[in-house]
């Protein structure tokens, strides 16, 4: 569990956020774009079988560029050991001393990786990750093989999480059923402070009351179609929030046949799409510029979106057409929030066991699970979270072929 | 100009006569009606800027803003009703600017609606009331005073929802059909969010002020503010919707011309 961080002398300057070095070639991407969904691997050579690192254009050992990329075990061992005392770059200046190592992966290849405090000396069998540095770029991280851990433990490794311990959240919708677990999660992580959003107040909800009375839990207005409540409410926390969870949607099941006009659409564009605007407008200068405020710091936005997102599902195409603005919309946050440090994490889940789904048939995601996928994904700090079945196969059969996904789901809603 | 102009005029300078608005403030959190979510609902008031003396433009400030017809306190015109489609005149538009200017009569149910937040207004207490002033004159507005709009600041108070949905006062059925065929009047207004109780659905017909007044080519004013200030007899009601072609309702200015009282509080 990551530790309570010291209180802040209020009289100090508030650090600037610094980030790792970022440029990286586009074949090191492909390795941060797989860390970016938690998943550790390498390229192998189709034609030597050769597996490398760093990553390359070409097999470093047949030229080849027949290059697969491939999970790999997480097993290792670390040969060397060194800590950082110096350094030119500001980022690990601010964080010496800095403990780095030499390891070999199971699979071959030799790698530098950032090494966790609590490695043994080599020779050691360790857990080898690729996570996120703090500017969003894939690294390895080695852990200590024997511990099920929490990387948090290390200070220094904190770097590379987001978790909800001691922090500040906002939940912006927390009257939904997937709102109030969020806030149960979040409460039972460990958050020191939940600011749950409360739309509508006259329109009640079961188990609304209860999350109001948990003790970290404080409910407070927010409507994201208000742009001046939300200016007023960013003006009120936006220095506070370290966390802010975007889960506040409107979700109405309609193609373009069905709805009769564009007012249910334009509801849902006006929470889903132009929601995520103004609450970015209002609240990501003053938690960018707290990217790096001592241990406090705000370090996460996540964005509840859809796997509809990816593509069209025509039985709920005017929801699929909104959450796919949302997440174009996230990316150029990601890219705006990448300087400060702070991690823009996109949930892309199946349909969700909620009533806006209850005519179609089980799989369906439970409001907790997505909950406990989240705390997770914060905790690993991951950038784009596929949580369940159904959302997990829908993102392979995308990357497998868009357009092939595309006619499936055409024929699928013909059947239903 | 005439001389009743100029003597109205006068006393409204002199204050012999007061003018009073009837109106709520559009906030953002101002509620709307309430309908299940998968129909179409009412927008509610929204505000955004364009510009406040800065980048956007530099020397003036102005905002766009949303709403729905029936948003905040607003008028009803009959075509908002499926028993008044087929009528003349029946949408905001076509309204008679005559009619924009018509009598009110104020009926005070204030300690009912606070005995019983489903407090339904009959035709034997209208009956008392003319018993008590006068007979409702045909072309007046008939308004149901419920000290509803003292919660207008806390809106679960004001929408007053449980599991079986909203509690509020309104008109009952043998009360409209008083109003609308045996005194012909203009129409009926109330502090609440609709002309007809919050339990008007599971009435004979459902939503019976909304059926019978509009079928018949009568108005509604809904969320009225400062009843208290007017009394049972002798106001003038301008009550002028906004020209939206075709409009079925339209948030409005509500100004009342009311007599001073003689012995008001100095
Ligand atoms: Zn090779």
């Amino acid at each position: 569990m990551r530790a309570k961080p010291p209180l802040k002398n209020p009289i100090l300057r508030t650090r600037q956020p610094l980030t790792p070095p970022m440029p990286r070639s586009r074949a090191a991407l492909g390795f941060t774009a797989r860390a970016a969904e938690g998943l550790f691997a390498l390229q192998r050579c189709e034609n030597c079988g050769h597996v490398q690192y760093p990553p390359a254009d070409s097999c470093r050992a047949c030229l080849s560029e027949a290059l697969l990329w491939t999970p790999m075990s997480g097993r290792g061992e670390l040969l060397a050991h060194t800590t950082l005392r110096h350094s030119n770059d500001p980022f690990y200046r601010e964080r010496l001393p800095w403990r780095l190592g030499l390891l070999r992966l199971e699979e071959g290849p030799v790698a530098v990786a950032h090494l966790h405090r609590d490695c043994p000396p080599p020779p050691a069998a360790v857990r080898v990750t690729a996570k996120l540095d703090k500017a969003g770029q894939g690294v390895l991280v080695a852990l200590p093989e024997d511990e099920l851990g929490d990387m948090s433990a290390d200070p220094r490794h904190g770097e590379f999480s987001c978790g909800p311990e001691h922090r500040k959240v906002l939940v912006t919708d927390g009257k939904s059923q997937v709102g109030q677990a969020l806030v149960r999660e979040l409460a039972a992580a460990g958050a020191a402070v939940i600011w749950a959003g409360l739309a509508e107040p006259w329109k009640r909800y079961a188990g609304q009351d209860a999350i109001g009375k948990l003790p970290q839990v404080t409910v407070i207005p927010l409507d994201l179609t208000d742009e001046r409540g939300i200016k007023r409410i960013g003006a009120e926390l936006g220095g506070r929030v370290d966390i802010l969870i975007n889960n506040a949607e409107v979700h109405r099941t309609q193609g373009i046949a069905g709805s009769g006009g564009a007012e249910q659409a334009r509801r849902e564009m006006e929470v889903n799409y132009l929601g995520l605007l103004r609450l970015a407008q209002a609240f990501g200068p003053a938690m960018r510029a707290r990217g790096a405020d001592g241990g406090a710091s705000a370090t996460a936005w996540i964005n509840v979106l859809s796997v509809y997102a990816l593509s069209n599902y025509p039985p709920q195409g005017t929801y699929s057409a909104s959450k796919a603005a949302a997440l174009s919309l996230s990316q150029c946050l990601r890219a705006e929030m990448q300087d400060a440090g702070i991690r823009v994490v996109n949930v892309f889940p199946g349909p969700i066991d909620e009533e806006w789904n209850q005519p179609l048939p089980p799989p369906k995601l439970a409001p907790e699970r997505l909950a406990r996928d989240i705390v997770e994904a914060l905790r690993d700090g991951i950038e784009d979270l596929f949580p369940g079945e159904v959302a997990k196969e829908w993102l392979e059969r995308w990357k497998d072929n868009p357009k092939v996904l595309e006619r499936e789901l055409a024929l699928e809603s013909r059947a239903a | 100009m005439s001389g009743l102009l100029r003597e109205l005029l006068a006393a409204i300078a002199a204050g012999k006569i007061k003018v009073i608005d009837l109106t709520h403030t559009l906030t953002p959190s101002f509620p709307q009606l309430g309908l299940p979510p998968e129909m179409g609902q009412a927008l509610p008031y929204r505000s955004e800027e364009i510009s406040r003396y800065d980048s956007r433009g530099p020397a003036w400030y102005w905002n766009n803003f949303t709403l729905c017809e029936h948003t905040g306190t607003h008028f009803d015109a009959p075509i908002h009703w499926v028993s008044g489609r087929e009528l003349p005149n029946n949408s905001v538009d076509t309204v008679p600017p005559e009619q924009m200017i018509a009598p009110a009569c104020v009926v005070d149910c204030t300690e009912d609606a606070e005995r019983d937040a489903d407090f339904l207004l009959t035709r034997e207490r209208l009956e008392q009331w003319e018993a008590e002033h006068d007979r409702i004159p045909a072309g007046a507005w008939v308004l149901m005073r419920t000290g509803w709009a003292r919660r207008a600041d806390d809106p679960v108070a004001f929408q007053n929802y449980d599991e079986i949905g909203q509690h509020t006062p309104g008109p009952d059925v043998g009360c409209v059909r008083f109003l609308v065929d045996e005194r012909d009047v203009l129409g009926f207004g109330t502090e609440t969010i609709g002309t007809d109780s919050g339990q008007a659905q599971r009435l004979n017909p459902p939503y019976p002020c909304h059926y019978y007044m509009h079928g018949a080519g009568k108005y509604g004013l809904q969320c009225l503010n400062n009843l208290d200030q007017l009394p049972p007899v002798g106001a003038i009601l301008f009550t002028a919707p906004l020209k939206l072609e075709e409009g079925s309702g339209s948030p409005l200015r509500v100004l009342a011309l009311s007599p001073a009282r003689r012995h008001s509080v100095p």
